[in-house]
Parts: structure tokens; C-alpha cells; sequence
């Protein structure tokens, strides 16, 4: 009997954004020791930022990523905002970024849940990976596949109209936006604008409908107690694009609330740890060991006290009522509460056509400049940090971003860990180990690179390794 | 009555007045022949040769060369284009030009040119020199990684501000703007209304602040290519 210890690799995870590699620790036994989601490329923003004009950020550092530039463009808008010494916005300015975000929040989630994630749903974690991807979805459920492509093209028309260009647009700048929303811009979303509630809706009942039907599974699968985090409205409203920072434990208790989040490292800390390039946030009075917590859908539905769009509200209360209104700590209870901010956002982005303030022409304010100045927003993964000091040469001196995924990483290794060891039938790798393992981290929406978009039909390898790193077992696909 | 001259642009007759450049008897015309260092307001030195034509037989940078009656110019060439295209590709790998976050993008001179000839990536590796930048005035910044040594500041400094703030430092490949006898720009009697600060093809001579208040769609290049103005505005 081989008594080494071994370790299995997945990569590159599939459908989700960005490349990340996943190792699973087995000990003598051949049990799961530990699991670990690598996060295997490095970027380097934070270092070369510097020395730049604080006016370019919002464009510069949204170059990031690819699939959610909209929220870095305009976290680090927020904090510039700050830096010219701005702290509200004209209505048009602030209605404008509002729209802008809506738009992402709206086509980012659809991407997600159409694109990414409705394989697995549809068909079932253990389906044939040759239908389990996007192109088996458009086959089998045609409607369904087009419905992903027309709400995703519709939030990247409202980017489009709010920064410019669907990627990479210049919409925020410094103390407001660069312009308005035209009448016939107005118009022309506003004819679409009911279709897209109505798929909304259809979108929600399939997540929650799936998480009924499937209670039990759900319940066992990545399902571990955190404390949760989010931006918070000053009434308690889930508000994604501004506030203040609650945190809540597993059992709803409050641990910090309506922090300004300008002070937000007197809450927060990051650990580092040797095997990934990202960094471990953790709540600093709890500390490192067990200050971790989640973000993104599931802990702003759990946070928030009411979503002040009346539908999102039905969804939430009716989402609350599965654990009688104490947090939810389902890793796939995330995809209900994304649906149900598809849904949020979707109404929010129906009120705001509907508001004239957004044909107004009062577009930037400057005020006092100031040296140092945070910028959060809730991303739709999670909370987004944006912190930066600028001299008075007008050049960026400091950047500090916690990115919305980085908020999870803990929350996905434990869910990796669970499902790893679960799953795992020895030291045999099963195509349903990988396919569990992907879905537990799938569930989180997580962006690790910010480059690169995989349609799940990349090769995934398996490594079995020896502790001293011999390859005892190799298997593709 | 002011003497008419005829000269051949690419087999095309048009008429120039003596003492005209071919470039001004060209833009007279709406033939246009691309420059970057040319300004209208300044005096031309022939530093970047976008302007290079065959006049005569031989190559001459068409913002120096006066006209003479009879004189046939080729502009439009294989080889002349493919000239130009090198040297918009040598302009991009010998600095750092990063549009993708340049507030000029849209209305850089460089990056319209790069357009204009469907120039989409440079052919010849990036160098990615170390360069400085300069954000030492109250007003305006000076990136040297987007500097393409046109000297127009040099010249606006001097000719149209009566100043002298920039000079061109070295040789070579290691040629740079330099701030005049000074350490940095904001020890110059620079000014943020100085014609030197609005001169720039690119984005090395920025006013502070303002960056990306134009958004897409109304930037000088969003909808015609560089040139277009010179080619609309005198149909013959």
C-alpha cells in the first residue's frame, strides 16, 4: 500500500473568469487534508499606478478586467471623487454612475447565470460535459439561451450609453460624468426595458425553483456558517452602488454597522498566504484565523434589511423565509440571491429612465482637493476597495484594491474543501469530483484574473502527485 | 498681380503661389499630405518626415520644400505609404503609448495617423524605454513616454509665446524635450494659456485636470480620419 501522501491538481478551472488551479491535499489515508483554490496569475496594478495623475485612474485601473470594468471604473471614480474633494454628486452625475452600474450589475449577473452557470443547473452536475456547456443550453432550451444574450446585450447597450463604450469606457470621471442620457438614448431603452423585467423574473423562478426542488442537495453541498459583508444603505436598504459597511455573523448578529468605509482598514485586514497571488481579507476583531466572510449576492441579501424596489422585495422576503429570515450560508443558495438582484437592478434601471434628472446638464463639481480617499461600491461578486493616496503634484502615490473575489477566497477554498471531501472516492479521480468541485466555486461567480473568459470546453488536467512530486496519475478531458 | 504656378500631385494639376511649401500648396488644394511636426501657426523644420514626398525625383519633406512652376510630386505611392507606415510604427515602439488609458485617445494626432493607415499593432518590438514624468506644475503635465519629438513646443515657446521653455536635449536615440535651463517644468515661466501648452500632437503636454472631459463620440477623431478637414474643405 502506498502510504505517501498526494496531492490532486485541477486546472485550469473551467467556466468561471479568469484561470485558477485548484490542488486537493490527500493524507496518508487517502482523506482530504486540505483543498486549495490557486489563484495563478498576477497583475500588478497596485505598484504600477503610481506616479500617474489621479485623473487617469478611473480608466487606467479599470483595464484590470475585461468582465466587470464598469465597477472598477467606478470604485476608483468614488475615490477620486474624494480627491478632488467631493463627497455628493449633482443628481445627473450620481443618477448617471447609478445607471451605468445597474447596467453591469444587470449584465454581468445575466452573463453568469445564462452563460456560466445554467449547465449545471439545467442539466445536472453530473451530465455529460459534452451538453453541460453553453452550446447544450442553446440546443435544448433555445429560448432560454437567447434571453442570456439580449439581457447581457441590453446592460452593455446602458454601459454603452453611460461610459461611452460597453468596455473600457470614460463615463466617471473626477467629481461627476462626461454626459448625459440623451432623449433618444432614453427611448430606446425604455421600449426593451418591461421585456427585460419579465425575463427577469422567469430567470429567478429557475434559480429558486432549481433550489427547492434540489433542498436537500443544496443543503450538504459547500455549506459551511460565515459572517457576511456588505455596503448598507443608512435606512438598511441594499443599495449597490453606495453606503456604509455592515458586517453580520452566521447567525445574524451584528458585527460592525454603518461603518464609513473611508476607515475601512480599521475593519479590515489581509493576510498573505505562499501558494496564491491573492490575498486573504479577514475582519480585524475577529482575526485572521476565523475573521474571513463572504460577499456578492448572498451577503448583501443577507445583510440588507429590505430592497427598496418592491419585486427584489417579494424575491428577498421569500428568500429569507427558507431560514426564517437568519442569514443564509448556502454556497448555491448564491444563485437565488443573484437572481434576485437581476431583478433589483432591473427595476432600479427602469426607475431611473423614467427620471428626468438624467437629461440634465450640471454634469462635474470640484471642491477641496484632498491627499487620500476611498472608493467602495458592491461589485457584482462583492464589495470593491478602492484606496488611494495622491501628493499635490496630482500623482497617485499609494493603491490599495481589495477586489470583490478576493473578499471570497476563503469562503471558495472551504466550499472546495467540503465538496473535495464528499466527493472524493479515494485517490481515483471521477469526472463527478471535477465537475463538484468547479460547480462549488462556479457558485461564486469569481473573477480571478480579470482576462480571460472560459466557455468550458477548455482541457481540464488532473494531476496525481506524490509528496515528493512525482505524477503517480495524470487524467484530461 | 500675385504670379500663379502650376505643379502635378500625383498626376493631378493644381495651381500654388510662389513661396508656398508643397504642404501649403497641397492643404490650398485638399490633397492631403500627412505631417505630425507641421503646425500651421509654426515654422516648419522637417523633423518627423511623415511629409515625405518625391518631388522632382527625389525625396523631400513636403512642409520644408518650396514650390517651383512645373514641379511634379508623387504622394500617394506604395512606396511612400509604406515609408510613412514605418515610421508611425518606429514613433509607437519608441516610447510608451498606451492609448487604452491616454486622455488624448481620440484626439492624438499619432493614434489618428496610426488609424489612417489601418496600422492596428507596430510591426517592430516595443523598446518600453524608461521614461519620466513630469507633474512638477501647478497646471499642466509633461509624460515623456508619449513623446514623439515633434518639437512643436519648442517652436510655439518661442515663436508664439515669446518664451523659452523647451529645447531638445542630446542625440540620437536618447533625444529628448527638455524643460530650458531648468530643473523642472514648474520652475519655467510656463503657463497654462501658453500656446506651447496646446501645441501637442499627443499626449506628453497635458493641462491637469481636465482629462477625459470629452467623451466618446465628440472627440476630434471619433468619426473622420486625420486629414479629413484638409480633404473636405477645398473640393476642386
Amino acid at each position: 500500500m502506498n502510504t505517501k501522501k498526494r496531492k490532486i491538481v485541477i486546472e485550469p478551472v473551467t467556466r468561471v473568469e479568469g484561470h485558477g488551479k485548484v490542488t486537493i491535499l490527500l493524507d496518508e489515508n487517502k482523506q482530504v487534508e486540505q483543498a486549495r483554490l490557486h489563484i495563478v496569475e498576477f497583475r500588478g496594478f497596485e505598484r504600477f499606478i503610481q506616479g500617474r495623475p489621479y485623473w487617469e485612474v478611473p480608466v487606467l485601473v479599470q483595464r484590470l478586467c475585461g468582465i466587470c470594468p464598469v465597477s472598477h471604473h467606478l470604485a476608483a471614480a468614488k475615490a477620486m471623487d474624494g480627491i478632488v474633494g467631493v463627497d455628493t454628486l449633482t443628481p445627473t452625475a450620481e443618477k448617471m454612475r447609478r445607471l451605468m452600474h445597474y447596467g453591469q450589475m444587470f449584465q454581468s449577473h445575466a452573463l453568469h447565470f445564462f452563460h456560466l452557470c445554467s449547465p449545471d443547473l439545467l442539466f445536472g452536475f453530473d451530465a455529460d460535459v459534452a451538453i453541460r456547456n453553453i452550446i447544450g443550453v442553446a440546443q435544448k432550451f433555445p429560448e432560454l439561451a437567447v434571453q442570456g444574450v439580449m439581457m447581457r446585450k441590453f446592460g452593455q447597450e446602458i454601459i454603452k450609453a453611460t461610459a461611452g463604450k460597453k468596455i473600457h469606457g470614460t463615463g466617471a470621471v473626477p467629481g461627476g460624468v462626461n454626459k448625459n442620457l440623451s432623449i433618444e438614448e432614453r427611448d430606446g431603452f425604455l421600449k426593451d426595458i418591461d421585456q427585460m423585467l419579465a425575463w427577469s423574473h422567469g430567470a429567478l423562478n429557475i434559480a429558486k425553483d432549481y433550489t427547492m426542488e434540489h433542498l436537500e442537495e443544496v443543503k450538504s453541498f459547500g455549506a459551511f456558517e460565515s459572517s457576511h459583508l456588505s455596503l448598507i444603505r443608512e435606512d438598511g436598504a441594499m443599495d449597490l452602488y453606495h453606503g456604509n459597511l455592515r458586517a453580520i455573523n452566521a447567525e445574524g448578529v451584528t458585527i460592525f454597522d454603518q461603518v464609513n468605509y473611508q476607515h475601512y482598514y480599521k475593519y479590515i485586514a489581509e493576510e498573505v498566504r505562499p501558494w496564491s497571488y491573492m490575498k486573504f481579507p479577514f475582519i480585524k476583531i475577529i482575526g485572521p484565523q476565523n475573521g474571513w466572510y463572504r460577499v456578492g449576492p448572498l451577503a448583501r441579501i443577507n445583510t440588507c434589511d429590505f430592497i427598496d424596489t418592491p419585486d427584489a422585495e417579494a424575491a428577498r422576503q421569500e428568500f429569507m423565509a427558507l431560514t426564517d429570515n437568519l442569514p443564509n450560508n448556502l454556497t448555491m443558495a448564491y444563485h437565488w440571491a443573484r437572481m434576485i438582484e437581476l431583478l433589483h437592478a432591473a427595476e432600479k434601471m427602469r426607475d431611473l429612465l423614467n427620471d428626468p434628472d438624467l437629461q440634465g446638464t450640471d454634469l462635474i463639481l470640484k471642491g477641496d482637493r484632498r491627499g487620500e480617499s476611498v472608493g467602495l461600491i458592491e461589485a457584482p461578486r462583492g464589495t470593491l476597495f478602492h484606496h488611494y493616496k495622491v501628493d499635490e503634484n496630482d500623482q497617485v502615490t499609494m493603491c490599495n484594491l481589495i477586489v470583490s473575489t478576493t473578499n471570497n477566497n476563503m469562503p471558495m477554498n472551504l466550499a472546495v474543501e467540503d465538496v473535495a471531501k464528499k466527493y472524493l472516492n479515494g485517490a481515483e479521480i471521477t469526472e463527478g469530483l471535477l465537475n463538484h468541485v468547479e460547480v462549488a466555486i462556479r457558485a461564486y461567480d469569481p473573477c480571478l484574473s480579470c482576462a480571460t473568459h472560459a466557455l468550458g470546453t477548455m482541457p481540464l488536467v488532473v494531476d496525481v502527485c506524490g509528496a515528493d512530486g512525482e505524477l503517480l496519475d495524470r487524467r484530461t478531458r | 498681380m500675385t504670379e500663379t504656378l502650376k505643379i502635378t500631385i500625383d498626376n493631378r494639376e493644381i495651381a500654388a503661389l510662389p513661396g508656398q511649401t508643397i504642404l501649403e500648396a497641397a492643404d490650398a488644394a485638399g490633397i492631403y499630405i500627412p505631417r505630425l511636426c507641421a503646425h500651421p501657426d509654426l515654422r516648419p523644420i522637417g523633423s518627423c518626415r511623415m511629409c515625405t514626398v518625391i518631388a522632382d525625383g527625389r525625396p523631400q519633406a513636403a512642409c520644408v520644400k518650396p514650390v517651383s512652376d512645373g514641379m511634379v510630386i508623387e504622394n500617394e505611392t506604395e512606396e511612400l505609404l509604406e515609408h510613412r507606415r514605418n515610421l508611425i510604427d518606429m514613433m509607437f515602439v519608441e516610447g510608451n503609448h498606451f492609448c487604452m488609458f491616454c486622455e488624448r485617445s481620440g484626439r492624438c494626432e499619432l493614434q489618428a495617423m496610426a488609424y489612417r493607415f489601418g496600422i492596428t499593432a507596430p510591426q517592430y518590438p516595443f523598446q518600453f524605454p524608461a521614461k519620466t514624468v513630469d507633474a512638477s506644475h501647478p497646471d499642466i503635465m509633461l509624460d515623456h513616454n508619449r513623446c514623439i519629438m515633434c518639437a512643436r513646443c519648442v517652436r510655439a515657446s518661442q515663436e508664439l509665446d515669446g518664451k523659452n521653455v523647451f529645447q531638445s536635449i542630446g542625440r540620437g536615440y536618447t533625444r529628448k524635450i527638455g524643460v530650458n535651463g531648468e530643473k523642472d517644468l514648474g520652475d519655467t515661466d510656463m503657463d497654462v494659456n501658453d500656446r506651447a501648452a496646446d501645441v501637442c500632437p499627443v499626449g506628453c503636454i497635458i493641462k491637469k485636470r481636465v482629462g477625459f472631459d470629452v467623451p466618446f463620440g465628440q472627440r476630434k477623431f471619433d468619426h473622420k480620419p486625420i486629414g479629413s478637414e484638409i480633404e473636405e474643405a477645398c473640393h476642386v
